[in-house]
């Protein structure tokens, strides 16, 4: 019995007809495509885009040169260069990161003692040669200073959750 | 007109008909059999045999050469190999194409076929169907002639499929039937698992 | 002025040429539209919205993919066979629109009336399947290869479902004549189609135009995801556009061939049917609206499969075709010859 229902259903297409079912549902249900330049879905404050450097409220940047996040970057994107500062602090000389190896992980943002190297939500941004896309410490730093009130802000919408 | 179309058409037969055994690569050599099975089915084709035209082009063009070449592509054929022994073996082979020649000729030639024996056929008026002439011929006159030729094919193919047929106990088969007959019940279970509290938590 | 210009089209050579531009540029047209028709379809299908950015709602993108494929470079792979690589997609192309001069678009609307109109599609469609084997053969590429052995067996094998599908209908018409066959139909509205009584041919028929168009689900001539692209992988430019072009074409043939043999063409549906009252109004005219809405119907289901369906595995196409679709067909066919001797209404009365 069972194998004779299944033959008809086979015969007639049963199973076909029911896919076609769906897929002709589905041609007049609402579109939910997002129309990107115009329309953008909302970003979490823990977006993880494009990097950037901060400093402390009086100018001083944050950075110690620590190396915990060059340690700890699976993409080894991040190299740096540490020196002792006129001042006697530990600062870091070059601070790189390659942004066609890094995956975006977020790893080094977890592991910065300092809150100094943060992922913003930038990522509408291009370069138009490759060295564009390698970012050193000048231009992480400008990052850091355009978008600081953005990124203070999501941080302290995160702190709750740390 | 139709005579230039006739001779065009032969003569292009009758190259590409030389091409398919002068040519080096097998594929190609298929390829200009292609092309003399069309340049027949236009001769038929001026013959008033456009039924025979067509149904030469669906099934020798459209199905065995398709196969031919199919089965040519997958071959791996060494030329030179094929080529050696070419001078040895010429007299032989001129030999039998001049026996070949002539018997054809003897049969096929112009005592047998020629236009004292058989006169130009009358032409048909634009609306004549030989489809329906051919049918009623086949049906009436020879079918019995038919009827063989269709037994002798349907033996054909059953010796062609039980000489592939094999069944060989230790290999490992699909069962088509079997799997199409899988439903999701079959392979997956929906398990309930209840949630139970991780150490600490309440 | 006027009697120039219709003097000039008494002219044999130029009538048939002007016929000829008639059927090629609406039929190209529909092609260029087809394509984003078919982008918008299945966009809708799987909830997204399909092209919508050159022109308003996209209107312009087949024009702007055409003008990218006309001046893209065509590469010639290295060790590739040129003369053969270029023969190819004109294989291709010249089949599937030879095809069309045969196609009745009304009862006098046709370019050659001949009476092996049927078998002269059959063969155009299967010599088409050497545009395919040329270019896998010439392109010098794996996957090309791979490609044509597998288009050259399944075309092969759905031929005769296909070829066996036809021949209820010509059995049922009496005749290989596309005008005849669809004259045939006549007489009742939608109850004279060839439909109902060959309904198991005509869907195997049109499953097998999916299969010898190598449509998805029995694309694995393309297949994207195992051979890259098949047969075209190494095309590009406007060669690859030919191609693109002959395949649409020979789906809208197909198309077009479901309607004309088994849904009574440019018959109206509600023709002679009495108790709807809609005598010789409009309606239940025959037009070439109706073939076109027809032809509609079959292509959107074209569309709508590839929306659907997942690409079948290369050795269940082949199990369809020989051990599903061939056998059904034969015994169909007893059927109809059953059929006819019944004399059964409205479809065998004899004439």
């Amino acid at each position: 019995m069972k194998y004779l229902t299944q033959f008809f259903n086979s015969l007639f297409l049963a199973e076909l007809f029911k896919g076609l079912g769906i897929t002709g549902r589905y041609f007049f249900k609402k579109k939910i495509t997002v129309q990107y330049p115009e329309e953008k879905t909302p970003q979490s404050f823990r977006f993880r885009g494009l990097h950037a450097q901060r400093r402390y409220a009086n100018g001083e940047e944050r950075c110690i040169a620590c190396k915990l996040c060059e340690a700890i970057c699976p993409a080894l994107a991040i190299s740096i260069e540490s020196e002792e500062r006129e001042d006697g602090t530990r600062r870091t000389k070059s601070y790189d990161i390659d942004l066609t190896k890094c995956i975006f992980c977020g790893f080094c943002e977890e592991s910065c003692p300092v809150d100094s190297i943060v992922e913003t939500r930038i990522f509408e941004y291009h370069g138009e040669e490759k060295s564009d896309l390698y970012m050193t410490k000048e231009k992480l730093l400008a990052v850091g200073d355009k978008y600081e009130k953005q990124i203070a802000a999501d941080r302290a919408e995160d702190a709750s959750y740390r | 007109m139709e005579t230039i179309l006739f001779y065009f058409f032969s003569a292009f037969m009758v190259l590409s008909a030389l091409m398919v055994i002068t040519v080096h690569n097998p594929v190609r050599a298929a390829f200009f059999l292609v092309l003399t099975f069309f340049a027949s089915a236009v001769v038929w084709l001026l013959l008033e045999a456009e039924f025979l035209a067509v149904i030469l082009i669906i099934v020798y063009v459209g199905a065995v050469m398709v196969l031919f070449l199919f089965v040519v592509m997958m071959l791996d054929i060494n030329i030179t190999e094929l080529k050696a022994g070419f001078v040895k073996n010429l007299p032989l082979a001129i030999a039998v194409a001049l026996v070949m020649f002539g018997t054809i000729y003897y049969v096929v030639g112009g005592d047998q076929f020629g236009i004292e024996h058989f006169a130009t056929p009358d032409r048909h008026a634009a609306d004549y169907s030989n489809i329906a002439e051919l049918g009623k011929l086949l049906y009436t006159e020879y079918v019995f002639a038919f009827e063989i030729a269709a037994v002798i094919l349907l033996v054909g193919i059953v010796a062609a499929i039980s000489l592939t047929l094999r069944r060989r106990p230790n290999t490992r088969h699909q069962k088509i039937e079997d799997q199409i007959a899988v439903k999701s019940e079959d392979r997956l279970r929906v398990v309930e698992v209840a949630p139970h509290a991780r150490k600490g938590e309440r | 002025m006027l009697d120039l210009i219709l003097s000039i089209y008494e002219i044999p050579v130029i009538n048939i040429l002007v016929k000829i531009v008639a059927i090629l540029v609406p039929l190209l047209l529909t092609v260029a539209y087809f394509t984003y028709i078919e982008r918008k379809v299945i966009g809708y299908m799987q909830v997204r919205i399909g092209p919508n950015r050159v022109g308003p709602r996209g209107w312009l993108q087949p024009i702007a993919d055409a003008m990218k494929l006309m001046f893209k470079e065509i590469i010639f792979p290295s060790g590739a066979n040129r003369v053969l690589f270029i023969i190819a997609p004109t294989i291709a192309i010249s089949t599937a629109l030879a095809a069309w001069a045969v196609v009745p678009f009304g009862a006098e609307m046709v370019l050659a009336d001949i009476n092996v109109a049927l078998l002269y599609i059959l063969a155009m469609t299967s010599i088409g399947v050497y545009g395919v084997i040329l270019a896998g053969w010439s392109s010098n590429s794996k996957y090309a290869i791979m490609s044509t052995l597998r288009t050259a067996a399944q075309v092969v094998s759905y031929e005769i479902a296909m070829g066996f599908a036809l021949v209820g209908v010509v059995m049922a018409a009496r005749s290989l004549n596309i005008g005849d066959i669809v004259q045939g139909q006549s007489g009742s509205g939608i109850l004279g189609w060839y439909m109902w009584p060959l309904l198991p041919l005509f869907v195997i028929y049109f499953v097998s135009g999916v299969a010898e168009t190598n449509r998805a689900p029995f694309d694995v001539a393309e297949g994207e995801s195992e051979i890259v692209a098949g047969f075209h992988v190494e095309y590009s430019g406007i060669l690859f556009a030919i191609f693109f072009l002959a395949e649409y074409a020979n789906m809208i043939l197909i198309s077009v061939m479901a309607a004309l043999l088994f849904m009574g063409g440019w018959l109206s549906p509600f023709a002679d049917v009495s108790f709807l009252g809609l005598g010789s109004s409009f309606l239940a005219g025959s037009s070439i609206i109706w073939l076109i809405s027809k032809t509609v119907i079959f292509m959107f289901l074209f569309l709508w499969f590839r929306a659907t369906f997942p690409r079948y595995r290369y050795d269940q196409i082949m199990r369809l075709g020989w051990k599903v679709f061939i056998p059904i067909t034969i015994v169909w066919i007893y059927v109809v010859g059953i059929m006819y001797y019944a004399e059964l209404a409205p479809w065998f009365i004899k004439g």
